[in-house]
């Protein structure tokens, strides 16, 4: 859906030539260290920012071209969670979540209602319809942008930062919401973060920017086990690698810091926690098995850690009494 | 769109004038685009006729009162003072009125405006919107300019006839005119065209208030510190295009308008 996208301000180039494809109701992760760009492709896939080169293509529209009537009329298939959750501050939370709905939809207010309220509850926000964004806390806000964005049950569902400002409870129980949504609706997500936590156990695919270049795209476990200098550092949070406290170092840091021995850690192992799967009544994700079919022609191609990790990951699954589509 | 920028030296001002008429082209085109927002321009009309409608009263009085001496002494040295009236109630209706229309509303709704979308863009809240396809333009900034419009219309004829009062008032207590040859002179000299042109002339003002609030309004430079230049810049280039067009209009006006009696 991404073609050859470059994005620069100025002479500050954001990140050029980015090409991948997000494949259909999958959930994947983009990774990056803070100040890559994260928040600037996600604005630029559903059209906020233009692009310099490039095109995004959703159904046939191209975000980046396209006259804006095109672009508005394909946006109705976005839900966007911003950072903040870019609520509007003079409606009450129950507005905010019914403006959606009330802009681009018949429904009776009865109905609006019903719907809103069930959002509310799903994201933990019952009962507090009538507060002002301005009266509730941070991640309130979040998750109440949130449920704003799936109000319209869109198929592309794009979050900024799910977890930044939530404590690492309320993060489980939201990634394991965004599965739960997945499995419902079948919706394409794309989550951007640097929360190792939801990148490990969320997405069927990961993707990671970095140094103005898509590093790497593919799924979980390849990320996950790669020895990419850049992937594993930013895996294990550790301090010695390509980045630095400034987005990157240079080649002469970089010399003398392999030449310090002193410096060596001992590498920590990385233990891959097994997939999130919906919690107990939900439908059987659909992507799960159109993941596990794309991956299998792919396999005999993939490292062989990234292979015996998937086979663990699908043995952990069957072993928890699941049907299993696929392999 | 944001090609290699040019580093010619005024090309950043041209590019600001640029975007702005764009503004101004899609806030005409979308005012005539479906859903409309009738809701909104209720609310808004209510919000700039409240804040105006007192400020532009308590100022049109004493303009009036002010246009009225001037004239009155000036004529009066001159020999014609049988048509102090006419002179005076034209430059009120013509000049004075829609200018302080235009000045209030700018000054009091154009930034107030300007500070709401200017907040709103800075919370992100336009690229939400944007986000779920309703364009904030059609959504948030027509509703503003068409209320900005119509109460400076409105107001415009509130001020006219407040101003006019005032000059008679003044003309008639203090420099002893004639109240007969007052009324007389006014319809001798001015003809309903003075009339046309007067709210003709708000509605034009009152459109380049509500452009240019809404415009410096939908591009803040960032933080809250970038809000508040932003409503400053927005009310004095609303002056500085306000009196521009002023002049525009008054000697397009004089050419094709013949004058009464001429």
């Amino acid at each position: 859906m991404v073609e050859g996208l470059t994005k620069a301000f100025g002479p500050q180039t954001i990140w050029r030539d980015v090409t991948l494809t997000l494949p259909a109701g999958e959930v994947s992760v983009m990774l990056g260290p803070s100040g890559t760009g994260k928040t600037v492709f996600l604005k630029s896939l559903i059209g906020l920012l233009k692009p310099e080169t490039g095109r995004v293509m959703i159904d046939g529209v191209d975000m980046v071209n396209d006259p804006d009537r095109k672009v508005y009329e394909a946006r109705k298939l976005f839900g966007l969670m911003f950072q903040d959750g870019a609520l509007f501050g003079s409606l009450s939370l129950f507005d905010n979540i019914a403006f959606p709905l009330r802009e681009h939809t018949r429904k009776k207010e009865k109905e609006i209602r019903r719907i809103v309220l069930e959002r509310m509850e799903m994201v933990g926000l019952g009962g507090q319809e009538h507060k002002l964004p301005g009266q509730i806390s941070g991640g309130m806000r979040k998750r109440a942008g949130l449920a704003r964005a799936l109000v319209l049950d869109p198929k592309i569902i794009l979050c900024d930062e799910p977890d930044s400002g939530l404590d690492p409870v309320r993060t489980a129980y939201l990634s394991q919401l965004l599965i739960d949504v997945n499995a419902r609706i079948d919706a394409t997500m794309l989550i951007v973060t640097h929360n190792i936590e939801i990148a490990a156990t969320v997405p069927d695919n990961i993707g990671m920017l970095f140094r103005r270049d898509l590093v790497a795209f593919g799924p979980r476990e390849v990320l996950l086990t790669s020895e990419e200098p850049v992937v594993a550092q930013f895996l294990h949070g550790n301090r010695h690698g390509p980045i630095g406290m400034s987005e990157e170092k240079d080649a002469a840091t970089l010399a003398a810091e392999a030449a310090d021995v002193r410096n060596r850690v001992p590498k920590r192992g990385f233990e891959i926690p097994p997939q999130l799967r919906p919690t107990e009544g939900m439908p059987p994700r659909a992507a799960e098995r159109r993941h596990a079919e794309r991956v299998d022609g792919m396999l005999p191609k993939l490292p062989y850690a990234a292979q015996q990790a998937i086979w663990a990951n699908r043995n952990h699954h069957d072993g928890g009494g699941r049907v299993h589509g696929g392999s | 769109m944001a090609a290699p920028e040019a580093s010619v030296p005024g090309a950043g001002a041209f590019r600001q004038v640029g975007r702005l008429f764009a503004l101004a082209g899609t806030v005409l085109a979308m005012t005539f685009r479906r859903p409309f927002q009738v809701r909104e321009l209720i609310q808004q009309f209510w919000f700039i006729a409240s804040v105006a409608i007192l400020p532009t009263a308590l100022v049109s009085i004493p303009f009036g009162a002010v246009i009225a001496l001037q004239v009155g002494s000036l004529a009066k040295q001159l020999g014609a003072q049988s048509l102090t009236g006419g002179a005076s109630v034209l430059a009120v209706v013509q000049q004075a009125s829609p200018l302080i229309v235009a000045l209030l509303i700018s000054g009091a709704a154009g930034s107030a405006i300007c500070a709401d979308l200017g907040s709103r863009t800075i919370r992100e809240e336009m690229d939400a919107m944007e986000v779920m396809g309703v364009s904030p333009i059609q959504r948030l900034v027509v509703p503003r300019v068409l209320a900005c419009m119509a109460v400076a219309v409105l107001l415009n004829g509130l001020v006219s006839v407040v101003g006019v009062a005032g000059g008679y008032f003044f003309n008639v207590m203090m420099q002893d005119g004639t109240p007969g040859a007052y009324l007389a002179s006014f319809s001798a000299l001015a003809q309903l065209p003075d009339l046309y042109v007067s709210e003709l002339k708000a509605l034009i003002f009152g459109f380049i208030a509500g452009v240019v609030a809404a415009y410096r309004g939908l591009n803040p430079s960032p933080g809250p510190k970038g809000v508040g230049d932003a409503v400053n810049q927005s009310v004095v280039i609303t002056f500085l295009l306000l009196f521009f067009v002023n002049l525009v209009l008054t000697a397009i006006y004089l050419e094709v308008v013949p004058p009464k009696g001429a």
